[in-house]
């Protein structure tokens, strides 16, 4: 009776406490507004198309018409205008990092290719830029072919083939990074935020006694708890919904498919776990300068990864194992999943009982230790 | 005044102003040198900003201050005379480091001020020897008490002989017995150095009897200057305190009664009850076995030094500290910290200012208000109750930073009494308030007391506080020396003064514990403490004042292991999960089948799939909704679709079409599906050309790739020299990002105030010892690599160890840039956070070629340290390469650390605005 409506009161009075402190400190909003509006602009525009821009140079030893076409076939966007260099120069501008790709087309190409003898053209590939180094290789692989065989089939006439094979891509026709790199932007800068936010704001109430004021006063732990989950989760998720709004889909001219009710509700899930995870940081680190580097040593893996760089399935068994604990994992399969894929319920709903547990677990670590990190 | 040549200061037209306050008016004055000059006046009158002006700590916004003879508004002069100033600010400690001992706290003072260790290890043992602090070198300034906090400060300012001796209320919080030898203190280095000038502001007006010149002070401007004596006769009146009272306009002295307690109505009934109650942090007993019992309605005082256990007590009281032994009774109940009925009877108010200093004073009101669940409709009367009660009216608005003391202590109880609790905890809350409020403050408690029977227990310092009590306890380390009443404490000694009482007995029990404190400081030293060369001009720039910063941040960061650690295993620990995590290889993909032919030829085409290693297949799919169903939930990411009548077209040559479908959410992932797809339908068509017996040439050339530095494209060997440069730049930035911030909040930041140390001095030194541990770093993730992922190191490792060199102090001097221009330690952690994380992880070409970039991200990516030390690191590792080849990389650092350092120091500013 009472009770509750008691409780529920406090939460709200101590949840709009927190929001009029954040208020108070303008450098954080500016902070935060520069998250979720310029950071994930810059963070979407800048992941290149694959291959995109890739730095290619050729060693033309035969200089012949040949030869002319497929380098006239290396073009923007996908390549950076092919350099003529020559075989010295071949090995020291790898070296220097200066061409991802070289080219070695060798002398006597075209007369070998009209004799049907089948030239050999060397490609080496830096393979240190590992992104770059696959996707490209077999992008100028298809080049090399599709000139060579249309070169040839000017003078000789070949078959068609008698299969075909249609590829298309579902859900991102165009591949376009820039939808992918936004949304993963979107859900760091989630991330970051609601841990950052909720575990500072604790030390720093340690820190200044204000914390233990209130456990003097009739408020329960918990409700301390709920009270900062749910005034920098609003925060967060209404920067978050801003964003997806008028950055992603606005700015950016990312059309988004499934239902942003759904994503809503996911986000708020992945906030409460993020944030309690972040009070539950609060109450293991014992200063603020401790508080900083638990906060950076879980965000780097927690950006890298979850599965919002590279896929989930290609990391060892026991990364995507470790990675199940992180919030993170399953909130990165649920936006993809509801944002580019259009799930509803039915399919995201293990993503959003995996997010429910590890927050409880995160928020019951928390309140048990609320009291003892007093001391 | 009368022997005074050239006064030590001279104030003139001095105005200040934060936001909407006037903290001095138009204030002139003249101070006299060679002497003992006092401030007096109530909180908020601006006597701390008039002497952090003083003592140059503080932005001058309007007038002029001449402070040993020069303007203190010159840099340049601040500069040539801050080392003849002392300032020791307000509040128990404020200026020194917690976690460094004593000794330490004082040679970091001595350093600064360019002392050689003997100078300085004379100075200390002089120092420590004549204020008693000697036994207790070792100990870390953060576990002193009080009064010991207060002599260190004193020691550390008088390290290098000032001619000006500035103290802001030096003896607020401290026990009598420690205040009596504190002033002990000064008097006997006035009598050693009497060129010193000395300038107080103080809260005890008996303390301000000894000055030789007094000022009083209301309201940002001057009431009264002269010698005790000439107040006392100007006034008509035997005290100071009552002086200070008739000095004040008759608006404000109409509000003063002379305070009278009416005797305390018996009562039976028991309160608060405690019954060997007992404190353990580890060996250290704080409370032992102390037992009291409080009737209700009573007044109960709790009196003893700083450190003795009165705090803890009270959080026991309240149920924030469980007892270690012996049990706490409320109300004849054992406390309980779930019980929430008792909590909305208790009021406590603690020692520190607790409340939230980014809400005003009316929101805290409000905000409390609410959290005790008063009934709406008296809310707002009882706001506006307690704001006219304690005196807020004026302040509702502000926001209690901007507030002294003295109304920030007026707000906290009105905070603690505005649930009209039934007990009142009072830890010290008149500490630093001045004499009119606290009479005020007296006489609501008096009222709560014997009109609403509310129980108080308060600890206090001042001794005519304690005399209004119906009972006193005195404590002392952790025990209850004697509790009665005041005048039964008084009769038992047979002392005139309650002061004079209980200091008697903290020396009676000082004197048990042999060698804890020495009950007077030793015989007047041998050895005067002697003016060395420190009138000199300050050189710009002093490498040993720049080490004693390194010094002082190396050992603050041994003192606190753990963050240390957490630096070296974290970054192990992410160089192992990172290293093997982050991999290109895609692999595993899932896909499922639509087979809407179902012939030998259909499943010979599929066969070709089911073989490929990068390929796992799923359950077939029944039609296109599950297909679709089966897409949306990621348990497929590729579909196959033959055709009906594959099998038959394919032979007549009717060239059907196999459809794939991709996902496309993951475009990377995407993409490399397309390219295995392609290669295995290729693969397929050769297969058929064989089997035709035809010569398999469908590519008219071929393309034969070599794979270079990293023959096998692994992930690892390509990852690792790339992950040595992520966490170097983070880690090494966000443990350097809290140096000075942190400063800020917690007030140590003074001591760069007013301390000859340049900004370039400050900062460079506090980068140093990360450099040093981010370098060690580096030597650890560089051995991981090589040895337990066995990648060699193809290159030059000088050129390396040079490159990570530049690079850690790029990312200290980052964190250093974001620690300097922000005022807060949350927003330092989240600005730090934001400029190392997406531009390290993102646009320094850790995933992507920076030269694949566009836009803002690649012109960041172009200017960040990371993308360059990435170069560096894997030209080394993988390509075999030397500081020949890779020297335009470091040319963009070199360039940076300098641009950082400007940054930083331009961020920054020497006095407090």
């Amino acid at each position: 009776m009472g009770g509750l409506r008691r409780k529920l009161g406090n939460i709200f009075q101590l949840g709009l406490k927190e929001l009029r402190s954040l208020y108070r400190d303008p450098a954080m909003l500016v902070l935060i507004i520069y998250s979720f509006t310029l950071a994930i602009y810059e963070g979407a525009t800048a992941i290149p198309e694959a291959p995109h821009r890739a730095s290619i140079a050729v060693v033309d030893e035969d200089r012949s018409q040949a030869s002319l076409r497929i380098i006239n076939a290396f073009q923007l966007p996908y390549f950076i205008e092919p350099k003529a260099i020559s075989l010295q120069e071949m090995d020291s501008g790898m070296d220097d990092g200066l061409y991802t790709f070289t080219l070695n087309i060798p002398p006597r190409f075209q007369q070998d290719l009209l004799a049907g003898r089948q030239p050999t053209i060397q490609l080496n590939v830096d393979a240190t830029q590992v992104s770059q180094a696959f996707t490209g290789a077999g992008h100028i692989q298809q080049i090399i072919a599709s000139e060579t065989a249309e070169f040839v089939r000017r003078y000789r006439s070949t078959d068609a083939l008698p299969v075909e094979a249609v590829v298309r891509t579902a859900f991102n026709p165009n591949l376009s990074r820039a939808w992918f790199g936004a949304v993963n932007e979107v859900i760091n800068q989630i991330t970051m935020l609601a841990i950052i936010l909720t575990g500072a704001a604790l030390i720093r109430e340690r820190e200044h006694g204000t914390i233990e004021h209130l456990l003097v006063m009739p408020v329960t732990p918990f409700e301390i708890m709920v009270g900062k989950v749910w005034a920098m989760g609003l925060v967060v998720l209404a920067a978050a919904a801003f964003a997806l709004r008028f950055v992603v889909e606005g700015w950016l001219d990312i059309p988004i498919q499934g239902s942003l009710w759904l994503f809503a509700g996911g986000a708020a899930l992945h906030l409460f776990a993020a944030t309690s995870m972040g009070i539950f940081f609060g109450t293991v680190a014992r200063s603020m300068p401790q508080l900083g580097l638990l906060v950076i040593l879980t965000l780097i893996p927690l950006q890298i990864l979850s599965g919002g760089v590279t896929p989930r399935e290609s990391m060892p068994e026991l990364v995507q194992n470790i990675m199940l604990v992180a919030p993170t994992t399953h909130f990165v399969e649920l936006a993809q999943a509801i944002l580019f894929r259009s799930a509803g319920p039915s399919i995201v709903w293990p993503q959003l009982l995996a997010l429910g547990v590890i927050g409880t677990v995160f928020f019951l670590g928390a309140l048990s230790r609320l009291r003892v990190s007093l001391r | 005044m009368n022997q005074s040549p050239a006064p030590v200061a001279e104030i003139s037209g001095v105005s200040l102003q934060y936001g909407k306050t006037r903290a001095l008016d138009d204030l002139s004055l003249s101070l006299p040198a060679r002497c003992m000059v006092g401030l007096i006046g109530p909180d908020g009158v601006g006597k701390s900003s008039l002497l952090a002006l003083i003592a140059g700590a503080r932005k001058l916004q309007l007038g002029h201050v001449q402070v040993l003879d020069g303007d203190m508004g010159d840099a340049g002069h601040r500069r040539a005379v801050c080392p003849r100033i002392a300032y020791m600010p307000q509040g128990l400690g404020k200026n020194l480091y917690p976690t460094l001992t004593v000794f330490e706290n004082l040679e970091f003072f001595g350093r600064l001020f360019g002392q050689d260790a003997e100078e300085r290890h004379w100075r200390i043992a002089e120092l420590t020897r004549s204020t008693g602090l000697a036994p207790f070198v070792e100990r870390p300034a953060g576990k002193l008490s009080g009064g010991m906090k207060q002599k260190l400060g004193l020691c550390c300012a008088l390290i290098h002989d000032p001619d000006l001796l500035i103290l802001d209320e030096p003896t607020t919080g401290v026990d009598p017995l420690s205040r009596a030898q504190f002033w002990e203190l000064i008097e006997r280095i006035r009598g050693e150095r009497p060129q010193m000038s000395v300038l107080v502001a103080t809260a005890y007006m008996d303390e301000a009897q000894r000055f030789d010149h007094l000022v009083a002070m209301d309201a940002g401007q001057v009431l009264a200057t002269g010698t005790p004596a000439e107040l006392l006769a100007r006034t008509g009146s035997d005290s100071l305190e009552q002086a200070f009272i008739r000095l004040l306009p008759e608006a404000k002295r109409s509000q003063h009664r002379e305070l009278v307690i009416p005797p305390q109505p018996p009562s039976d009934s028991i309160a608060i009850e405690a019954h060997g109650l007992t404190m353990r942090f580890g060996d250290f007993v704080a409370v032992d076995r102390v037992n009291f019992r409080i009737a209700r309605g009573e007044i109960f005082g709790f009196l003893g030094s700083n450190g003795c256990g009165k705090t803890t007590t009270m959080k026991m009281l309240t149920g924030l500290l469980p007892a270690s032994e012996g049990e706490a009774l409320l109300f004849g109940k054992p406390v309980d910290p779930h019980d929430m009925q008792t909590r909305q009877r208790v009021g406590y108010m603690s020692q520190a200012f607790s409340l939230y200093s980014e809400l005003s004073v009316r929101q805290n009101l409000d905000l409390h208000a609410r959290l005790f669940h008063l009934p709406a409709e008296r809310r707002d009367a009882r706001i506006q109750e307690m704001l006219e009660r304690f005196d807020l009216t004026g302040d509702a608005e502000s926001l209690p930073s901007s507030l002294p003391l003295g109304v920030r202590q007026r707000l906290s109880l009105a905070v603690a009494v505005i649930h009209n609790p039934e007990i009142l905890i009072l830890d010290e809350p008149t500490s630093g308030v001045d004499p009119v409020a606290r009479d005020g403050f007296w006489e609501l408690l008096v009222q709560l007391s014997r009109e609403d029977g509310v129980t108080i227990f308060i600890s206090t310092h001042f001794m005519n506080e304690a005399l209004r009590c119906d009972r006193i306890s005195l404590m002392h380390a952790g025990r209850v020396l004697d509790s009665d009443t005041p005048q039964a404490l008084m009769a038992k000694r047979g002392l005139p003064t309650l002061e004079q009482t209980f200091i008697a007995y903290l020396e009676e029990a000082a004197a048990a514990h042999a060698g804890e404190q020495p009950a007077t400081p030793p015989a007047a030293p041998g050895k005067p403490i002697q003016a060395t060369g420190n009138n000199g001009r300050q050189a710009r720039f002093s490498l040993r004042r720049l080490l004693s910063y390194t010094r002082r941040e190396a050992m603050e960061l041994r003192r606190d292991p753990i963050r240390a650690t957490l630096a070296m295993l974290g970054s192990v620990l992410l160089m192992f999960i990172m290293g093997y995590g982050v991999s290109f290889d895609v692999e595993n993909l899932t896909y499922a089948v639509l087979d809407r032919d179902q012939t030998t030829t259909s499943q010979h085409y599929l066969l070709n799939m089911a073989g490929s290693r990068y390929f796992i297949e799923q359950a077939p799919l029944a039609n296109h909704a599950e297909l679709d169903q089966r897409m949306r939930s990621n348990d497929i990411s590729l579909t196959v679709e033959i055709p009906p009548n594959f099998g038959r077209d394919l032979k007549r040559g009717a060239v059907p079409q196999v459809a794939f479908w991709i996902d496309g959410a993951m475009p990377m992932r995407a993409d490399t599906i397309k390219g295995y797809v392609q290669g295995i339908h290729l693969n397929y068509l050769q297969q058929l050309a064989r089997e035709a017996g035809v010569d398999g040439q469908l590519a008219p050339a071929d393309v034969a790739i070599r794979y270079r530095y990293n023959p096998d494209v692994q992930s690892l060997p390509a990852m690792a020299p790339a992950m040595i440069p992520l966490l170097l730049m983070m880690i090494p930035a966000m443990l350097t990002a809290l140096g000075v911030v942190r400063e800020k909040e917690l007030g140590s930041i003074t001591n760069f105030y007013v301390t000859p140390t340049t900004r370039l001095e400050f900062l460079l030194g506090k980068q140093l010892p990360y450099i040093a541990l981010g370098m060690f770093n580096f030597a650890t993730l560089a051995l991981l690599a090589v040895f337990v992922f066995g990648i060699p190191i193809k290159g030059s490792i000088l050129t390396l160890c040079l490159g990570a060199l530049l690079y850690v102090t790029c990312a200290t001097g980052l964190g250093l840039l974001m620690s300097s221009i922000l005022n807060s330690q949350i927003a330092a952690i989240f600005g730090t956070t934001i400029v190392t994380l997406l531009p390290a992880i993102q646009f320094s070409g850790l995933i992507h070629p920076v030269s694949a970039m566009e836009g803002a991200g690649a012109f960041i990516g172009k200017l960040y340290p990371t993308s360059h030390f990435l170069i560096i690191s894997r030209g080394v590792f993988s390509k075999a390469l030397g500081l020949a080849e890779l020297y335009p990389y470091f040319i963009p650092m070199l360039l940076a650390i300098p641009l950082l350092t400007l940054l930083s120091v331009a961020g920054l500013r020497k006095q407090e605005k």
